[in-house]
């Protein structure tokens, strides 16, 4: 490193350090040559990575499948309420309980309702929670973790008390002892599912950091006079975003399962509400009379979007991180 | 040997410590008053005040928390405010039910993963690998208790081959005297084959549910392992000697490839155990899952406290076990000790 003094100046300007502003000018200009030389080289590897996705898809049609029913989910989550042929909520006693046709592509429920339509609506409800839980253990997990690996020390112990404690009770258990206790609202869900996760996330974010924090531009930061904190949140997290990312991705279909699970056994959700669990729930009794259809469709779309995030989460994974493919 | 189980044993004490800690706080911290609870909705400001004393709500939580565990040491674990009964009858009534289902389920599925990963890893590539996959892929994407709800509907509705999914005996037959709790054992000791045939027709859904469900994490596990032990030094000399590919594949792999299988059971069993209680509450099971669904929706707090004490426990105990029974099978653990 001391054979490089313009190295760890280009550093300091790449992160923006206060100390910049008083570098001499020739390393000022040196820091300016890496940065001119940096727009050339981020292009060419944005698109090796690029041809390396499609290079994964190509070889994992899977993956592409995957993709395709990705944006699928996500456009019955964005536009479903405007795209649905009908109102979710609005019953029709007349038309109950009929069986898919070419008027309800799905059926309908025991209050005449289009399923089709409730599944439609219920995506965006059920990707929120899902989305809020995984948002939400990343920051609490993954920030936790990224400290206990990097910080070691009392932090490691506590974080992994912790995560230990949490790892004791079987996970869905105690996400039902979480939203009793809490309250049963759809927040608390997203709170308990969150919880359930964590110690995967801390794990996962703890290893990562742990290897990294001797590395040597880590070493180049500290010498530069940047402060521990700011290390982490400036060096060490952009490096493990990668891993984080695909964790968040194949956590995901567990989310969704977990937030499905506890509507339908009768936590969060309130029915009218469109959601897939509960929408389950409410055709689990007809299943014994045959009309296999209220329960089916809903819990179909379930199992697409766990089985797509699976997916997905497999195919990024061998694009982030093509050693662990399994 | 006895030194290596105490050790062990040592390393349960934090974890149950924990979940005491954990399962306390989840009444006594968070949001929402307990006297108010426990007291019921129609309860006046001052059978509240009467709760809250007589639950020793109103002293320090350190003083609460003495309480709750001497209370916990008697075995006390609150009363039901709906049965009106002592959770811990409750629970303990309710307990074999649930463990029978589990148990059952987790023996199919083991049954049918553990040859299926192997397979899948001696003919690596074939057919039956990509099965496997499939199957691994798939199985962990099925919502449980829309397995379950699928069952039902093939196999009582349409095939009839199933008895309805109400509960773990039909009711037009009467329970087997109580000996262990397991219907399918009582049934056999009091020699009731009837009632044998009538408890297996109606254990065999939910089980197979479980099964399912438990499929994926073991096939894939098996398979991994397998996989890592047919690449190994000592199988290729054993096969270089001359052995037959099923003295080297049943004596020499497989011994060794289940290790990181039991390892995996810990795992498998705190999804089990979660999964237990939605296959419960699709089949009207008796037992403690469905006890705490009926006590959450009506907010009913002593009986999920209690569930959730009792279901942690047992999976600290059955990660003991498992951990133990890993040292009898593989004599290494023993020695590095």
């Amino acid at each position: 490193m001391n054979q490089r003094p313009d190295l760890d100046t280009a550093h300091i300007a790449a992160t923006g350090a206060p100390a910049a502003a008083a570098a001499i000018a020739t390393a000022v200009a040196s820091a300016a040559a890496e940065k001119d030389a940096t727009p050339a080289a981020a292009p060419a590897k944005q698109t090796s990575v690029f041809a390396h996705a499609r290079y994964v898809i190509s070889e994992n049609p899977v993956t592409g499948l995957a993709f395709g029913l990705f944006i699928l989910i996500s456009m019955c989550a964005i536009f479903g309420p405007w795209i649905a042929p009908y109102d979710p909520l609005a019953s029709n006693t007349t038309s109950a309980l009929q069986p898919p046709s070419a008027k309800h592509w799905f059926g309908t429920d025991q209050l005449g309702r289009d399923i089709l339509s409730r599944v439609m609506v219920a995506a965006r409800l059920d990707m929120l929670i899902a989305v809020a839980s995984v948002a939400l253990v990343f920051a609490l997990g993954g920030l936790s973790g990224t400290a206990a690996g990097f910080f070691g020390g009392w932090t490691d112990r506590i974080v992994g008390r912790i995560a230990d404690t949490i790892m004791a009770f079987p996970l869905f258990v105690l996400a039902m002892g979480i939203v009793a206790a809490l309250g049963n609202t759809v927040t608390n869900i997203v709170i308990a599912t969150a919880i359930i996760n964590f110690p995967l996330y801390a794990r996962v974010a703890r290893a990562e950091a742990n290897v990294r924090r001797e590395a040597g531009f880590v070493q180049a930061a500290r010498l530069s006079g940047n402060g521990e904190w700011r290390i982490l949140l400036t060096q060490i997290l952009p490096n493990i975003m990668p891993i984080m990312v695909v964790q968040m991705s194949l956590t995901m279909g567990y989310a969704i399962l977990n937030a499905a699970g506890l509507s339908f056994i009768g936590l969060g959700v309130r029915p009218p509400t469109p959601e897939w669990g509960i929408m389950v729930a409410e055709g689990a009794g007809f299943i014994v009379s045959g009309e296999w259809w209220i329960a089916f469709f809903p819990g179909a779309a379930l199992m697409l979007a766990v089985f797509c995030f699976n997916l997905l989460g497999d195919g990024l994974r061998d694009i982030v991180d093509p050693q662990r493919r399994t | 040997m006895i030194r290596q189980i105490g050790k062990r044993l040592a390393t349960t004490i934090p974890s149950i410590i924990g979940v005491i800690i954990v399962t306390f706080l989840l009444t006594r911290v968070l949001p929402g008053d307990p006297a108010a609870y426990f007291a019921g909705p129609a309860a006046t400001p001052q059978a509240i005040e009467d709760v809250r004393r007589s639950l020793g709500l109103d002293k320090s939580l350190p003083e609460q928390f003495v309480r709750y565990v001497t209370e916990l040491s008697r075995g006390d674990f609150g009363k039901s405010l709906t049965s009106g009964q002592p959770v811990r009858s409750d629970i303990a009534q309710r307990l074999p039910a649930s463990a029978e289902l589990t148990l059952v389920g987790l023996i199919i599925s083991m049954l049918i993963a553990v040859p299926l990963g192997m397979a899948a890893a001696v003919k690596q590539g074939s057919f039956i690998d990509h099965a496997c996959r499939m199957i691994a892929t798939a199985g962990v994407s099925l919502p449980v208790f829309f397995t379950g709800l699928i069952l039902v509907y093939v196999f009582y509705y349409l095939l009839g081959w199933s008895p309805a999914p109400l509960g773990r005996l039909d009711v037009f037959y009467s329970a087997p005297p109580h000996v262990t709790g397991f219907y399918l054992i009582d049934s056999l000791l009091a020699g009731e084959f009837e009632t044998f045939r009538a408890s297996l027709s109606q254990l065999i859904l939910p089980a197979a549910t479980l099964a399912i469900f438990a499929l994926a994490p073991i096939t894939r596990m098996t398979r991994a392992s397998m996989l890592a032990v047919l690449g190994s030094d000592f199988v290729r000399t054993a096969r270089a000697n001359g052995l037959t590919p099923r003295t080297v594949i049943v004596t020499y792999a497989f011994r060794n490839a289940m290790l990181p299988v039991i390892t995996t059971l810990g795992m498998v069993f705190s999804f089990l155990l979660g999964a237990n209680v939605l296959v419960e509450k699709v089949f009207a099971w008796p037992g403690i899952g469905s006890y705490a669904i009926e006590a959450l929706i009506a907010s009913d707090f002593a009986p999920v406290q209690g569930f959730v004490l009792v279901m942690a426990i047992m999976y600290v105990l059955l990660n003991l076990t498992i951990d133990l029974l890993y040292g009898v099978i593989d004599p290494r653990v023993r020695l590095e000790g």
